[in-house]
């Protein structure tokens, strides 16, 4: 077969910190806006859907069945893919491989999280279980301390600051600000960035991104069909994923995501690129440290340059490699499962040049980066219009 | 059974290497290395990666080692009581431990690559942990 894989439409609902909808309702949203963007596709062409979501999250067991009811996607097949944070990105590589199989011609891939539906302390008790929870989360260890631990070794072996750190806080609510969907719709400043409270050093309140509610969708679909439905397809050209250790203790390096350096090397390569070569990017900054570290870790700056890069603005729009010009996790929200779609939808707005007052002059080639958890999953998807 | 007694909260009752915790409240940290193919593994695992032998003895660490990274926790999830000092260091024998530093220690004398040991320490009447001193 061999077909090329487009993304044919997307959509993303609001993320807010709390929705006040059923999961089905949030999802229908997020599935509606792709089935428009998408132009003439009716639910009877989708032949699967593939439904993402931490489910730990979520009251329904098996939410797959219920979204796809819900969708109208009846009786085509559907199913749950998961990895966390990144689960909507491991979606997607599934969806592309049914279609470049042969197997199915249109794919729905809808990620979603309404975090708001546990109490907090049915959160917080989830959130202790992130690591390995034999070894570690008996010690009280936590999303947030492990990227502070990150954060440490990275200043330690490179000189990064807690106020490189800030910026990246600033870089995004500048952006989430233009972006009607992100939950942040205030700028932070450099002081004020700074000043928050510590949560777990050297990480402070605005270092840290928020649960939030939220679904995306995208429609994918092989070459002919993508062609009689867009002037605009935007193709996937190179797909990474990898894995590391869950337990830190499992790690080589803590100032880095080693499967980000691995998926990155995988997608760059399939699709002949190199890190230079992208034009926008969006990276999984669900604490300010990971957007360093993915600067490096993609090849964007040297080792340990990522503190300059957000120094010195390369990583704005107008810069050398813009990087999360929506509001990134950290200021237009984290609902786990609808995150990766939501970045690819940025993206693929970014290259048929949709994307408004955050649109890169020109953009042509678009890379997502997405992590699940403490950096045990790792995708990169590589973009092109 | 046995191993619901380790660490401020405990997840797991049952695995093979509970024994950890009787070592632990003999006052040892103890490893586990592969009796076919000599590898060393902490925190402790029953089955070798390399040869897939789960024929595996206990072997006494030093608990001398250096420290990697750390953080300060101020905010807690529910069950602990911050704030509380997570750290990773590396020891002698060249494997790692994800543990607590111990209170004792002054935020001020906390720095990467300073001497550490590793030690247990009772939590309560019952339960047992470990935890990095500074060396």
């Amino acid at each position: 077969m061999n077909t090329r894989v487009a993304v044919v439409g997307v959509g993303q609902t609001a993320f807010t910190r709390s929705c006040g909808v059923s999961i089905r309702e949030l999802c229908f949203e997020a599935f509606k806006e792709a089935m428009e963007d998408a132009g003439n596709v009716s639910t009877k062409d989708i032949d699967a859907s593939i439904i993402c979501s931490a489910p730990e999250y979520d009251k329904q067991r098996s939410p797959s069945g219920l979204i796809a009811e819900y969708l109208g996607l009846n009786p085509k097949p559907t199913f749950l893919a998961e990895a966390i944070c990144a689960s909507s990105s491991v979606g997607t590589r599934i969806g592309w491989s049914f279609i470049r199989s042969g197997l199915h011609q249109v794919i729905a891939v809808v990620g979603f999280q309404k975090m708001s539906e546990l109490t907090s302390a049915e959160s917080q008790e989830r959130m202790l279980r992130g690591g390995d929870i034999m070894w570690e989360s008996p010690f009280g260890a936590m999303m947030p301390a492990y990227y502070a631990m990150f954060a440490r070794a990275h200043m330690n072996e490179y000189g990064t600051t807690e106020e490189q750190l800030a910026k990246v806080k600033v870089k995004s609510s500048k952006y989430s600000v233009m972006n009607p969907k992100a939950m942040y719709q205030k700028e932070i400043t450099l002081e004020k960035a700074l000043k928050s409270r510590v949560i777990t050093s050297p990480l402070k309140l605005f270092d840290c991104c928020a649960n939030a509610d939220g679904a995306s969708c995208m429609i994918l679909a092989g070459e002919d069909v993508a062609k009689k439905l867009t002037d605009t397809p935007v193709w996937i050209t190179g797909l990474g994923l990898a894995s590391a250790s869950m337990s830190l203790t499992g790690r080589k390096t803590v100032s880095s995501l080693s499967c980000a350096v691995e998926a990155g090397k995988q997608a760059h390569k399939m699709a002949d690129l190199k890190p230079d070569d992208i034009d926008v990017a969006e990276v999984h900054d669900c604490f300010t440290i990971a957007e360093i570290m993915a600067y490096e870790d993609l090849g964007f700056c040297k080792r340990g340059e990522g503190g300059k890069l957000i120094d010195d603005e390369e990583t704005y729009i107008g810069g050398r490699i813009p990087v999360n010009a929506d509001g990134g996790l950290l200021s237009k929200g984290h609902p786990i499962g609808a995150t990766g779609g939501s970045q690819i939808r940025t993206i693929v707005l970014q290259l048929r040049g949709d994307a408004g007052k955050t649109q890169v002059d020109g953009a042509e080639t678009g890379l997502v980066h997405n992590i699940g958890g403490i950096g045990l999953y790792g995708s990169v998807i590589i973009f092109r219009r | 059974m046995g191993f619901e007694k380790f660490g401020e909260i405990s997840y797991i009752t049952e695995t093979k290497v509970s024994d950890f915790v009787k070592h632990l409240e003999e006052g040892e940290i103890a490893a586990v290395k592969c009796k076919a193919c000599g590898k060393l593994y902490f925190p402790p695992r029953a089955d070798c990666i390399d040869c897939l032998s789960s024929d595996v003895e206990w072997i006494p660490l030093s608990g001398r080692g250096k420290l990697i990274t750390y953080t300060t926790a101020y905010f807690a999830p529910a069950g602990f009581e911050a704030p509380y000092t997570l750290a990773l260091a590396e020891l002698e024998e060249g494997v790692r431990v994800f543990t607590r530093i111990s209170k004792d220690a002054k935020q001020d004398e906390i720095e990467l690559g300073m001497n550490v040991k590793l030690v247990p320490v009772r939590v309560d009447d019952r339960r047992i942990t470990y935890e990095l001193k500074k060396a």
